[in-house]
């Protein structure tokens, strides 16, 4: 996280991005999304303005879409407010990408309880095909980033890949995903165990087992 | 009002008052960093923390807890201890021990606080944070590794300064204070955050490695770069002035200090003049003292003599001067250099009646050919703060960026004439209506204009004065109360042809109206006037002698002498009272006590400490029309003065931030 910077403001960034403007669907969309907010409090609309700024320009790209900063500024003009503001928001948060990102931004939990359910394996299954931290891949296709909790710990390891969860990974299935995505099917999304489908105890119930197939009243058993 | 008790004493404290202030009352010490009494409250550094019950069975943050009936709060417990060495120590993790290279040791709350609430030692093995470096321009020198992530600064130029320059990006331990894309911050007060910075993660640029805190001299003295008078502090270590802070006074200038009062203290040293000069054949000659004095001696104006005050004399100085002309028979003395010639009759009406802390109570404001940003920084934030209670701003005069939403009425004075409906019915309903005349209307009729504003809409009335004259040079009030104002203004003095003016450090004065008069200048600077003199006599700078000035309000204050005047310059009242013996009259004084005391006895309120009381304002003149595209007097706001003009740092300033021209590399 303190290696994130932003892309730096070259005269070519200035040339591709300066003319940024929504598309006619956006338009309409940022106008709904700052109509949700009091008259006075539009610059509440910075964050899902920045985020429809980040699709327009991943849509533009055919990447996941990032934040140049002249697109930065486009939001603060919208919204009236200071660059500098904007641009704390934009910095603050790691779902924004200040620089860019390749198609797939494969974003893979590191935190505790991935990591105990094996998201070292998770990392080393994405290097072995290529990825680096921090680094897009020279096809331009994969983005790779270790980030903190997703709150998935009871799916664990998992990594998030764009705007879809991949849960109950090991190195095959991870594996499996990436030559998916790379061929340009859609894996399997959520949880990768076998019938499991949310975040169920594997191998059935271990709790309130009488009330899996109809409603039992446990008070008379206490 | 709760009542709650602090350490086993128990005291009443103000409605809405926090736990921090509470415990202050009581008299206790609570360390802080980020909490700041004329900022919002940001509650990140939790070095404040203290017992209180009831509540969490937690220390709990001071600065952002509400007093509250009952309370009892331990700020000497086991558990405060540790909980301020805890904060402490994390503080600590990634604040470099750099504190020998580092400007603000010596004066560092963190050092200060780390050596009263730290622990003894340090545990800490690992590797330390780095911040890549930052630039914020001319004036402001950062080390962003030293940064403690306080945010006062940030809190600074958003709430008090009013501009977005300053801005935290990242998270957590990665936070970073920047400006945007790295640019330098421009706004004229920019460097107050130098002194919020509790750490040294923001010093000064141009003091960088010059002294020690404990090295220096301190003096109290009056700031001169424009009438507000701010209350600074001269920081000297010998003969030299190494740099000025500003003093806490809430009346005048609450804690900060513009930055061209902060940094023209380098231009004090530079392009002084030292020695007599006298011109011969056409060019200037140096001499000394005997032989200048020997020249003037030979050349005795009698009634015949002009004086003419510039922007930075003290009123000694200024009543010297008066005393001079009056024993020599003449009475042409004028201060307002570039020719304004309003009516000075009653200095009521030239007054900032509504004071400085006054006007921020205001509730509609007219801003009449003022900019006010320049002409007065330190007024500013006052008016942000009206803005904020509810004001509504009115500006007639070119458009400039107030910082707060203002209503732009036009560039013509005349506009005052003719308010539109939607303004007259604001101005009518408003319970505090003030209006702030500035130079730039002065020049074109707007003084009679603003009278008759003030009678229209009742201006004054019961426990309110909102008829305020904005004036620019330090010197101003104290000299319009001596008598330095001619009725056609200095056209007078020039229709007059006196055969010898006197310069008092007037810079701004269109000399070659007096070509045929000897000019004698006697001033600190080599700057215009000099250029045009025919006889300089090496003065002292503001800091170089006592004296007293009155401020826009017409408060009166006293500045001390900080150091010596350089090389054969005299204090101001010294050559003065040579010129006399020179000239072979008596003024009546042989030390600065006899004359401060003849100045008291002509003018008693300048021996009194505070506001004048100028009476009542004047009937507004009838049928006086104002007219004409109002120009404001400050072309730069960073060179205003023969000093600041001096002042590589302020000529770096002017360059870099007004005139674009590309930074100059950093000097260390």
């Amino acid at each position: 996280m303190a290696d994130r910077h932003p892309a730096p403001d070259t005269p070519e960034l200035r040339a591709r991005w300066g003319q940024f403007d929504w598309s006619a669907d956006n338009a309409v969309l940022a106008k709904a999304i700052i109509a949700r907010y009091p008259a006075g409090r539009q610059r509440s609309a910075v964050m899902p303005l920045l985020d429809l700024a980040q699709r327009q320009v991943g849509a533009a790209e055919q990447t996941q879409g990032w934040l140049p900063l002249p697109v930065i500024e486009f939001v603060a003009r919208t919204l009236a407010m200071p660059v500098i503001r904007v641009l704390e928001v934009a910095t603050f948060y790691t779902m924004y990408n200040i620089a860019p990102v390749g198609r797939f931004h494969v974003q893979v939990c590191g935190t505790t309880p991935c990591q105990l359910r094996g998201s070292d394996d998770i990392m080393a299954a994405c290097k072995a095909r290529g990825l680096h931290v921090g680094h897009t891949t020279g096809d331009g296709l994969f983005t790779l980033t270790e980030v903190e909790c997703m709150g998935n710990c009871a799916s664990a390891p998992m990594v998030q890949i764009n705007d879809d969860n991949y849960e109950d990974l090991s190195a095959e299935s991870i594996t499996h995903i990436l030559d998916e995505l790379a061929a340009g099917r859609q894996p399997k999304t959520g949880s990768q165990a076998p019938g499991r489908h949310t975040v169920e105890p594997l191998g059935g119930p271990t709790t309130l087992r009488a009330m899996v197939s109809e409603n039992h009243d446990y008070r008379g058993e206490w | 009002m709760p009542k709650l008790k602090v350490d086993g004493i128990e005291l009443e404290v103000p409605a809405g008052a926090t736990v921090l202030q509470a415990c202050e009352l009581a008299g206790k010490e609570i360390p802080r960093f980020c909490y700041h009494e004329r900022l919002s409250i940001a509650g990140n550094c939790r070095m404040c923390l203290v017992e209180v019950k009831p509540g969490p069975p937690k220390p709990q943050a001071s600065c952002a807890l509400p007093a509250a009936e009952g309370q009892e709060i331990r700020t000497d417990s086991a558990m405060v201890k540790a909980a301020r060495e805890g904060v402490m120590e994390f503080l600590l993790i990634n604040h470099p021990l750099d504190c020998p290279i580092c400007d603000q040791g010596g004066e560092c709350d963190l050092q200060d606080q780390s050596v009263a609430y730290g622990r003894g030692a340090s545990r800490y093995r690992e590797a330390k944070r780095a911040v890549t470096q930052k630039t914020m321009g001319p004036l402001i020198k950062t080390v962003m590794t030293r940064c403690i992530h306080c945010t006062r600064c940030v809190r600074f130029s958003e709430e008090v300064a009013g501009v977005d320059e300053i801005g935290a990006l990242y998270r957590g331990e990665a936070m970073q204070i920047a400006t945007y894309l790295e640019a330098a911050a421009t706004h004229e007060l920019s460097a107050n955050v130098i002194d919020l910075c509790p750490v040294g993660a923001l010093t000064s640029r141009p003091y960088a490695f010059e002294a020690r805190p404990w090295e220096l001299t301190k003096t109290l003295g009056i700031d001169v770069s424009d009438a507000i008078g701010a209350n600074i502090r001269l920081d000297s270590r010998g003969r030299e002035v190494l740099r000025i802070l500003p003093r806490v006074n809430d009346d005048v200038n609450e804690e900060w200090l513009a930055d061209r009062a902060r940094y023209l203290v380098d231009g004090l040293t530079r392009r002084r003049l030292d020695r007599p000069w006298l011109r011969v054949d056409g060019t200037l000659q140096p001499a000394t003292w005997a032989e200048a004095l020997a020249a003037l001696g030979g050349t005795n104006p009698g009634a015949s003599l002009g004086v003419i005050a510039g922007d930075l004399v003290d009123a000694e100085t200024l009543f010297a001067a008066k005393a001079l002309a009056q024993a020599l028979g003449s009475t042409l003395l004028e201060g307002r250099q570039t020719g304004l010639a309003y009516d000075t009759t009653n200095l009521a009406a030239v007054a900032f009646n509504s004071t400085l802390a006054g006007i921020e109570t205001a509730d509609a404001i007219l801003i009449y050919g003022s900019h006010v940003r320049d002409e007065a920084p330190l007024l500013n934030p006052r008016l942000r703060k009206a803005v904020k209670r509810g004001a509504k701003v009115y500006l007639i005069g070119p458009w400039w960026d107030p910082t707060y939403p203002a209503l732009h009425l036009g560039d013509d004075a005349g506009v005052i004439h003719a308010l539109p409906d939607a303004v007259v019915s604001v101005f009518a309903q408003a319970a505090r209506p003030a209006i702030i005349i500035g130079g730039g209307a002065l020049a074109k009729g707007g003084l009679a204009a603003g009278l008759g504003f003030a009678a229209k809409f009742n201006l004054v009335r019961d426990g309110w004065n909102g008829f305020n004259v904005l004036h620019f040079a330090a010197a101003r009030m104290a000299g319009l109360m001596l008598g330095y104002a001619q009725a056609g203004g200095i056209a007078d003095i020039v229709a007059a042809a006196p055969r010898v003016v006197i310069s008092l450090g007037a810079d701004e004065v269109d000399w070659t109206r007096f070509a045929g008069s000897l000019i004698v200048h006697i001033g600190h600077h080599g700057d215009k006037a000099a250029h045009q003199a025919d006889v300089i006599l090496p003065a002292a700078a503001f800091s170089e002698k006592d004296g007293t000035y009155v401020n826009t309000e017409g408060r009166v204050q006293y500045a001390e002498k900080a150091v010596f005047a350089p090389g054969d310059a005299r204090e101001d009242w010294t050559i003065l009272r040579a010129l006399a013996d020179a000239w072979g009259v008596s003024i009546g004084f042989d030390s600065f006590a006899e004359l401060r005391a003849a100045m008291i006895a002509a003018v008693p309120a300048l021996g009194v400490e505070g506001l004048v009381d100028y009476g009542p304002l004047p009937a507004a003149p009838v049928g006086a029309r104002a007219g004409g595209v109002i120009g404001y007097a400050v072309k730069d706001r960073y060179l205003t003065n023969a000093i600041s003009r001096a002042s590589p740092t302020l000529q770096r300033c002017s360059a870099e931030l007004i005139h674009g021209q590309a930074p100059a590399e950093a000097a260390e």
